[in-house]
């Protein structure tokens, strides 16, 4: 029994041993083999316990199985931190530079024209304003005549109109887009009309083609007072901050009274940023609402002049170049 | 229009500096458009009388002056200027003088001659930006006095951008009576004394245009002194306000016109021809003007005309041949009233804009000719001496505009403002204007001055109470509004979502102008009737866009000489057409993709990777049209544009309606927009395009489905549109979809044929599908494909 303790002892050190020398798995399933295996020592070692009288069986029995858990979890214990060293090895070989950049499409983007128009509109459709759309070629009538301005009016010398006709021309302005839905609504009525206007005019400050939201109110009662209050609240929200607002006596043919709008920058000097009046009673007349039961207001503003203030562009040639690195500022 | 202030305070004086009466200005409604000071003149310039004028001993450009500068004695001078005259006072820079470009006056030796001090133009003095030679000031200057205080440089000249209904604004005296109504100051017009007749000599007018000239006040003049000069206050006066001195007769014309508003015109005596009318021009008739061209008149023409031809457009301009010149001792004065209606459109109809017609156009003050040609005949003479006639004035009334009483409504003008404003302030505002006022139970009754044309409604007095109330005054007032909901629609998707989705797909919104070069739209459309504009910017901007490319492709170009190699570019805007008589506008979304599919990355072979090509953009419009829940419905279709590359463009049908078109751009217009690689252009219609299919639900199937593969060998030609197509019909109700996942030509494969694989999915909503039925539905589509294309399976 003492030999027996003695050799399973040696034998137990000597698997320590070639485990701890194993540095794979592979080689480290070969020591299992050699003593665990089949034909393993241990487990010859257990087949030879036959052999033994039955007084000695039961305790060399169990002499033996200490020994196999014992060389066994030694296995599992060396398999253990060989498998995470693997594991570490690989999670290294397989670490990315999280810098680079993501791959695929690029995001595009809106025209800041388009974002400014959006930003117009989803602020009055929160007051209930309507938006509505007009031709943008469009008849003497609805551009002019229906908006109080007579021809040889010389209101006309202000609107440089490009024709493409005895009676048709580009849309100088979104007013006509009033008369349309006056037309097709009559009063009470609270529309926008956003789109493209047309003038024939070219220069470091003019180009012939822009943008312009119109706004219309037809109501009974609605005052000057109305117009002052909605235009303000509205200038705060576009430009998200307390404004200063200056409202001063100009000349529209469509409106009366009328007045341009200054807001005052943050360097406090006034900027003109729209027009504005009461509708003039001949608009109503035109579309059949009686001026004496109805009153309203209306504005327009040019989308432009708008974004410029917003985003600082300085140049308004800029909005129709449709240079990418222009574009790309405003996604 | 230009305005010295120091004029405008002699007749309203309210008591703000520059800036505050600038500002009242434009809370009144006559904008400032600028305010310029006149400048100063350096210290040590004074006014100096020019007393002998001698040649220069060795320079035939100088002269020698002995000029009297105030001191005890005559010093010399070197000067150079031809204009140059003994008698006359001009700016003498004196020694120690620093002048605005630098120059440092010394005592110094020109040509040997010795010279104490600087004889100066207007821009030696930093005045203005050119000049004919020495600034003149006349012969009444005090020699050795400051230069400054003699022309009255303290002073600024106001520009303002006056609004077309102002027109009474465009005299000292409109502009005088607004500040006065605003700064609640007394004002009354000027008194004009006039000069007594002390000749007979009249000409006879006759008025023969009816309302279109109803006034027409004249007056002789005769020994007016030819040689006579404008003095000096008269011609700054002028200069300040943008019109330039010319001649006695014409600066003081123009004079009383910047005073008065009243345009003038006079006439070399000598010139005319028996009697003056206004009379419309006959068909035909020719006139030299005063700026030396000659016009055809039409008959609806005004023309003031003598017993001969005519001599001057009305109101307009007068004619060469009786203008006044430097020998005109004998004048006529014409001070007359022309309707708006029968001026307006005319000067610009010859090109003309003139100071009188801009006035008359929008209206003058038709009771003030006879004050405007005692204002003239009293400077004139003044001047130039001269004896005067009698005034003729004739006047047909009948043709005259009337002041009709306008009823205010005090209740009207609180619901139209929003606030009450106190009776008392109203009547006296708009007493302060000139106007009469009578009060009644309403509110008033009010009449407009003769020099207002814009006070005809009840809404024009509200305007005038409010614009001297104050704009600011209006307190804001938030509107009740009852709350309605916003009813949007869910059978169409929106021009913004396809826009969003697009943007996010890698595309830059653009936008383009909406006219365009003919010749350029025309090699990518072909031949139709464009929308031409009758008066074009340019050429290369005459006529609209019959489609979003043209401006695509123009901003590509841009981009590409800009050192871009890679755009994705779309825009959503009209296209117009020409059918008939009729133009018809559509709204039409674009795009176009130019360069690598990708941007320049890591990890993927971008670096001169080929350009996108059909199939990478044909992904984008798929997902537009994925929008509308109904892609089932929409079919590309082999198709020839003539912008497209042939066998590479695709109409795009939905029921048979076509919605857009697909294609690389024809290889011809590559080269002559100079855009290469070829670019892919996209455009869809989204009134057709983006008609949304309403979400409708169909039960999800718990039991698991089944994928089949099939390889076929077909004819090239077939298109895969038409396989899919075939694999549905046959394939019956259990196919959940089917897909092409691979298609190859070449090696193994006959020439002329294809090999294609198809995806099947198979799947049964309340039970998992039995091999038979498997194999049913795939013997269906095999058998189908083998009729129909002589289709053999590939194992």
């Amino acid at each position: 029994m003492h030999d027996l303790n003695e050799s399973l002892n040696e034998l137990v050190e000597r698997a320590r041993a070639d485990i701890a020398a194993s540095d794979d798995i592979p080689s480290l399933d070969s020591v299992r083999v050699a003593f665990l295996g089949k034909k393993g020592e241990l487990t010859t070692q257990l087949k030879n316990l036959s052999k033994l009288s039955a007084e000695e069986r039961p305790a060399a029995g169990q002499a033996i199985n200490d020994a196999k858990v014992s060389v066994q979890e030694a296995l599992n214990s060396r398999r253990a931190s060989l498998e995470s060293a693997a594991l570490d090895q690989e999670l290294q070989a397989s670490a990315m530079d999280v810098s680079l950049a993501g791959r695929g499409q690029a995001i595009g983007g809106l025209h800041p024209v388009t974002r400014t128009r959006e930003r117009i509109e989803t602020i009055f459709r929160g007051a209930g304003f309507e938006v509505a759309h007009g031709p943008e070629i469009e008849d003497d009538f609805h551009n002019f005549s229906a908006l109080n301005v007579p021809p040889d009016h010389p209101a006309r010398a202000m609107h440089d109109t490009f024709y493409v006709g005895a009676d048709l021309l580009l849309r100088t302005h979104t007013s006509p887009v009033q008369i349309r839905a006056m037309q097709a609504q009559g009063a009470p009525i609270r529309v926008i009309a956003p789109g493209r206007v047309y003038r024939c005019d070219s220069d470091m400050t003019h180009t012939p083609m822009f943008h312009q939201v119109e706004g219309l109110v037809i109501d009974r009662n609605v005052s000057f007072a109305n117009l002052k209050a909605v235009l303000h609240e509205f200038v705060e929200c576009f430009f998200e901050r307390k404004a200063e607002l200056r409202f001063r006596p100009s000349y529209f043919p469509f409106t009366e009274p009328s007045a341009e709008v200054d807001v005052k920058s943050e360097s406090g000097k006034w900027l003109e940023i729209l027009g504005c009046g009461m509708v003039h009673p001949n608009v109503l007349r035109n579309v059949d609402i009686d001026p004496e039961e109805f009153t309203g207001y209306a504005f327009g503003m040019g989308v432009e002049r708008l974004a410029m203030l917003r985003y600082g562009v300085d140049d308004l040639r800029l909005f129709f170049d449709n240079d990418l690195r222009f574009l790309r500022q405003f996604v | 229009m230009r305005i010295s202030e120091k004029w405008l305070r002699e007749w309203a004086d309210p008591n703000v500096d520059t800036n505050g009466l600038a500002e009242q200005l434009t809370m009144a409604g006559l904008e400032v458009d600028s305010v310029e000071s006149c400048g100063t003149v350096p210290e040590g310039v004074v006014v100096a009388r020019v007393l002998e004028k001698n040649p220069h001993p060795d320079a035939d450009r100088l002269s020698l002056c002995s000029v009297d500068a105030g001191q005890k004695q005559p010093v010399q001078v070197v000067c150079g200027a031809s204009n140059v005259q003994a008698g006359n006072c001009y700016p003498l820079a004196t020694i120690g003088a620093e002048l605005p470009g630098g120059l440092k006056i010394e005592q110094s030796t020109i040509r040997g001659q010795e010279s104490f001090g600087m004889l100066c133009s207007t821009v030696e003095l930093g005045l203005g930006d050119s000049s004919d030679g020495l600034l003149e000031l006349g012969n009444d200057g005090e020699p050795g006095t400051g230069v400054t205080e003699l022309l009255g440089l303290d002073d600024h000249v106001i520009d303002l951008d006056l609004t077309p209904n102002r027109a009474d604004c465009f005299s000292v005296l409109g502009v005088a009576r607004d500040v006065a109504a605003v700064s609640l100051l007394e004002f009354s017009e000027p008194a004009v004394n006039g000069i007594g007749a002390e000749l007979d000599d009249i000409v006879s007018i006759s008025l023969k245009a009816g309302d279109a000239c109803p006034v027409f006040a004249g007056r002789v003049i005769r020994g007016i002194n030819p040689d006579a000069v404008t003095p000096l206050w008269l011609r700054e006066r002028l200069r300040r306000s943008g019109v330039r001195p010319l001649h006695p007769v014409v600066d003081v014309t123009n004079y009383v016109m910047l005073e008065f508003g009243q345009p003038m015109h006079g006439y070399d005596l000598a010139k005319l021809n028996g009697s003056v009318a206004a009379r419309m021009a006959k068909k035909g008739e020719k006139l030299s003007l005063l700026d030396g061209q000659e016009v055809e008149l039409t008959k609806d023409v005004l023309v003031i005309a003598d017993d001969k031809a005519a001599i001057g457009i009305a109101g307009i301009m007068g004619g060469a041949d009786s203008a006044v010149d430097s020998a005109t001792t004998d004048v006529f004065f014409e001070s007359a009233w022309f309707s708006p209606a029968a001026i307006a459109g005319r000067a610009r109809r010859y090109g003309l804009h003139t100071d009188a017609s801009l006035r008359f156009e929008r209206g003058v003050d038709f009771n003030g000719q006879v004050r405007a040609i005692e204002r003239a005949s009293e400077l004139l003479v003044q001047i130039a001496g001269g004896k005067a006639g009698p005034v003729t004035e004739v006047r047909n009334d009948k043709h005259l505009p009337s002041r009709e009483p306008v009823q205010l409504r005090r209740e009207r003008l609180t619901k139209i403002l929003g606030v009450g404003i106190p009776d008392d302030d109203i009547e006296s505002m708009l007493g302060r204007l000139g106007f009469a006022v009578t009060t009644n139970d309403a509110g008033w009754s009010v009449t407009a001055t003769s020099a207002r044309f814009d006070i005809e409604i009840e809404e024009d007095l509200i305007e005038e109470v409010v614009r001297l109330y104050g704009y600011d005054q209006v307190p804001e007032q938030a509107q009740q509004v009852a709350a309605t909901l916003a009813c949007a629609s869910e059978a169409r998707v929106t021009t913004d979502r396809a826009r969003t989705l697009l943007a996010d797909r890698g595309y830059q919104e653009a936008i383009t102008y909406s006219f365009v070069d003919p010749d350029r739209q025309r090699t990518l459309l072909g031949d139709a009737s464009d929308v031409e504009l009758v008066n074009p910017i340019s050429a290369e901007q005459s006529v609209m866009r019959r489609s979003l490319w043209p401006g695509l492709l123009q901003a590509v170009s841009v981009n590409s000489s800009r050192q871009q190699g890679r755009a994705r570019l779309f825009e959503i805007g009209v296209i117009f057409s020409s059918q008939g008589n009729e133009i018809a506008e559509e709204e039409l979304i674009a795009g176009i993709a130019w360069g690598p599919l990708l941007p320049e990355q890591w990890g993927a072979d971008t670096s001169g990777a080929e350009a996108a090509n059909l199939f990478d953009i044909k992904s984008d419009i798929e997902a537009l049209l994925s929008l509308t829940g109904d892609t089932e419905s929409v079919t590309f279709i082999a198709a020839e544009h003539a912008a497209l590359k042939p066998g590479v463009s695709a109409r795009i049908e939905r029921e048979g309606q076509t919605i857009g078109w697909l294609g690389e751009l024809h290889p011809r217009l590559v080269r002559l927009w100079d855009i290469s690689p070829a670019p892919v252009l996209f455009e869809l219609l989204p009134q057709a395009g983006l008609a949304a299919r309403l979400p409708a639900f169909s039960p999800v199937s718990r039991f698991p489905s089944v994928r089949r593969d099939l390889a076929v060998l077909v004819n090239e030609q077939i298109t895969a549109a038409e396989l899919l197509g075939t694999v549905r019909e046959a394939a019956g109700p259990l196919l959940q979809d089917a897909w092409v996942f691979d298609v190859y030509t070449g090696d193994n494969i006959e020439r002329g044929l294809k090999s294609v694989a198809l995806g099947l999915i198979l799947q049964e909503t309340s039970r998992t599908l039995t091999e038979p039925e498997i194999e049913g539905a795939v013997n269906a589509v095999i058998e189908r494909l083998s009729g129909k294309f002589n289709a053999s399976i590939r194992e």
